[in-house]
């Protein structure tokens, strides 16, 4: 199924007036490019190709079309001054073997025919005081090719009393950005001792990272590249009691078995056994992931709720439960006391893509004590999802975005931005955008794990080596797929706008700051010490 | 082992390969480690704009990296075999072009493709982290003569695409005489998108 839902009608060919009336220099390099492209190699001329984001997406995307393409020029633009996206800020610091990726990326960056455009974000306003802004159609100007890569900076909302006006209702994206040193949540300063008891409503694996860093040692954290800031506020943290809230059941759930384990095996914590008539009796009829994840499900943690001495602490999977609002504390009412469910039933236990009903209509029995549950904790997180948004020239250049999904409306397989037209009869022709193309999870949303991202940068990779040697000719892509001048066209033009290119951080200023995390992390005992504030990595630029 | 039994082992293989390439020519691809070719990759020229970045460049450009980012296993770093302690693996490739590899005793799977320029990422760096150096070991036989995969290995294989009962993470499999003559398939990677990727 694509995600593509939504194909408004659009301005006819936007895009064209846009590089048309826009570009720079648009007659002699485009008709000379254009009778000359049929080669894989136009002249000579390198592919310029812009990444938009320096996740692994963007990596990725990067590293395959460096190998794929015979001359490709990538130049990677980065909002903030330090790469690497989620990799940095939201693989948990305790998983410090999934950011080996980095050395991957490191690799890539060490290419000439690769430019690292740190701390420039692209038509958003840069979220930080620090940072430089340069509009998207100046991009389009200076590029044959661009890839969105940008992912999911903001999350999903549930939409119920009480989430946005709490204290001590909080988002789970803001929590991972907070201990993994994001300069945007640096500040959020969590109130972890209201009481002892803590609710996450979703259960994919950011539900599993916020449990696992309420529950774990905080001696064991100490030793990663957390925030200090989270170090202190864990270390006085009175939770011991966290509920993992779902809809759906266990067959359901969007965690994987990694993370369940990992929680399963934490000392002294305890599991509190699972409703075992959500988990299918038959076992051995489940395919072989399902089959392992219901077996340590049932199996439970080796530390048991009822041991003696009671365990420290505690956790369990409350499934069935769909939130309906934050109910205030009746001493402090601007702050959280509980959070009130509704039960639901599932259309079909067993199936995994089973959906959740409220229970009372299957029941008829519509007394609130059957259907309502209230879980009383001071705090709570909302873990149900990250929501990707379209950059703001989006809608004045034509680029559609699916609203819905939340992703760049593309092909599907090899990430090409859709583009609609209606043509002379009225009639809607959807094709491609000539040299737009995205990767990652604003591609196709935001799910999976880096595995699932580099499997889907290569396919945009692919799809842009095979567009770039097509037989079709350059017209696939920007300004005639001619001579461009990528990030010093780009760079000239911000100047004479205005834009202060100067904080502009290369890849080797991003060694220095990298050299600067290292120092201070050896200093503490840590492996890194993250700069939370980017005029604080600025400073080591000096 | 003694080489006609490898012939042998090898042969029909290398028939299948021919006619699922055919009409080109036969790409069954057989490269053993001597003391030249086993000797350190030269660092790359400088970087060419001109040729395409091949993985053979990559791999020498991240042997000779000046600074380490994890001290996690490092990939890359296999030795060649003694003259007579030979093993052959044959990695068999997305496109079904065999490699045989002649191999050291104690190498994993993940470095031994990498040092040859197969297409297997290791994007964790081979610490059983991720499932990118997934393979398919092609013989039950030899499947059975591997320490059975532990509960991490396994997590990770619940996750990777195109999984087989006889899956395994290239960077846990560690050569054996036991299992001198292994044959290993690269996934396709053909997973599509579905519509639960959107829930």
């Amino acid at each position: 199924m694509f995600p593509v839902r939504c194909l408004r009608a659009r301005p006819r060919a936007c895009w064209q007036r846009v590089l048309n009336g826009l570009n720079a220099s648009p007659g002699p390099s485009v008709s000379r490019s254009v009778s000359t492209a049929h080669s894989s190699s136009p002249g000579g001329r390198p592919l310029r190709l812009a990444v938009i984001g320096s996740g692994p997406a963007g990596f990725y995307t990067a590293y395959r079309a460096m190998s794929k393409i015979q001359d490709v020029k990538v130049d990677m633009y980065e909002a903030l001054p330090v790469p690497f996206g989620l990799v940095r800020f939201g693989v948990a610091p305790d998983h410090p073997e999934v950011k080996n990726c980095q050395e991957k990326f490191e690799e890539v960056a060490s290419s000439p025919n690769f430019t690292f455009i740190g701390n420039v974000s692209i038509g958003t306003k840069s979220d930080h005081p620090d940072g430089a802004t340069v509009p998207l159609a100046s991009i389009l100007r200076h590029y044959n090719a661009v890839v969105f890569s940008y992912g999911a900076a903001k999350d999903r909302h549930l939409g119920i009393p009480g989430e946005s006006t709490l204290k001590g209702v909080y988002s789970a994206r803001e929590f991972v950005g907070w201990y993994n040193g994001l300069p945007e949540h640096a500040d959020l300063a969590p109130d972890l001792t209201q009481g002892d008891e803590a609710v996450i409503i979703g259960q994919g694996n950011v539900a599993l990272d916020v449990a696992r860093m309420l529950l774990e040692d905080v001696n064991v954290l100490r030793k990663s590249d957390i925030a200090e800031h989270a170090i202190e506020t864990l270390s006085k943290s009175k939770v011991k009691r966290v509920h993992i809230v779902g809809r759906r059941g266990p067959m359901q759930a969007a965690f994987t078995i990694k993370e369940v384990r990992e929680l399963m095996r934490l000392p002294s914590v305890a599991f509190h056994p699972i409703d075992t008539s959500l988990v299918p009796p038959d076992l051995k009829s489940l395919p072989r992931a399902p089959r392992r994840l219901m077996e340590i499900l049932l199996q439970g943690s080796p530390t048991r709720p009822d041991d003696s001495p009671p365990p420290t602490k505690s956790w369990s999977l409350d499934f069935l439960l769909k939130p309906t609002q934050f109910l205030p504390s009746a001493t402090s009412p601007t702050r959280l006391a509980a959070t009130e469910f509704a039960r639901t039933t599932l259309s079909s236990p067993f199936d995994p893509n089973a959906y959740a009903l409220p229970s009372d209509s299957s029941t008829g029995d519509s007394s609130s004590s059957n259907t309502t549950v209230v879980l009383p904790a001071p705090l709570a997180f909302r873990s149900i999802g990250y929501r990707s948004e379209p950059l703001p020239e989006f809608a004045a250049l034509g680029v559609p975005f699916d609203d819905r999904w939340g992703v760049i409306s593309n092909d599907g397989r090899g990430g090409r931005v859709r583009h609609e037209e209606r043509g002379a009869d009225a009639a809607m022709r959807v094709g491609a955008f000539p040299g737009l193309y995205c990767a990652g999870w604003v591609k196709r949303g935001p799910t999976g794990v880096i595995a699932s991202t580099m499997e889907d940068a290569f396919a945009t990779a692919d799809a842009i080596a095979e567009d770039w040697a097509g037989g079709a000719g350059h017209a696939r892509f920007l300004n005639g797929g001619g001579a461009v001048a990528g990030w010093e066209g780009v760079r000239r033009e911000s100047v004479g706008g205005g834009v202060d290119t100067a904080r502009v951080v290369d890849w080797e200023g991003w060694r220095r700051i990298d050299a600067a995390e290292r120092e201070r992390g050896r200093a503490v005992g840590k492996e890194r010490e993250k700069f939370t504030r980017t005029a604080d990595m600025l400073a080591v630029l000096g | 082992m003694s080489t006609p039994k490898l012939l042998a082992q090898t042969l029909p293989s290398l028939r299948l390969a021919t006619r699922r390439t055919a009409p080109s020519i036969a790409r069954h691809v057989v490269r053993c480690y001597t003391a030249a070719s086993a000797a350190p990759r030269p660092a790359p020229p400088a970087w060419s704009s001109q040729p395409p970045i091949r993985r053979s460049l990559w791999s020498a450009a991240f042997q000779s990296r000046p600074f380490s980012v994890s001290t996690a296993v490092s990939h890359g770093h296999i030795q060649p075999p003694k003259p007579g302690e030979e093993l052959y693996v044959t990695f068999i490739d997305k496109e079904g072009v065999e490699h045989k590899l002649a191999v050291s005793k104690g190498d994993n799977l993940l470095d031994i493709a990498q040092a040859h320029d197969l297409e297997m990422e290791g994007a964790c760096g081979g610490s059983c982290a991720c499932s990118t150096c997934h393979v398919i070991v092609m013989d039950q036989e030899y499947y059975d003569r591997m320490p059975e995969p532990d509960d991490d290995e396994n997590d990770m294989l619940d996750l990777a695409f195109g999984l087989q009962e006889t899956s395994r993470l290239g960077c846990q499999v560690v050569m054996t005489p036991e299992l001198n003559g292994l044959r290993v398939k690269l996934p396709a990677m053909t997973r599509n998108l579905q519509s639960s990727d959107f829930k």
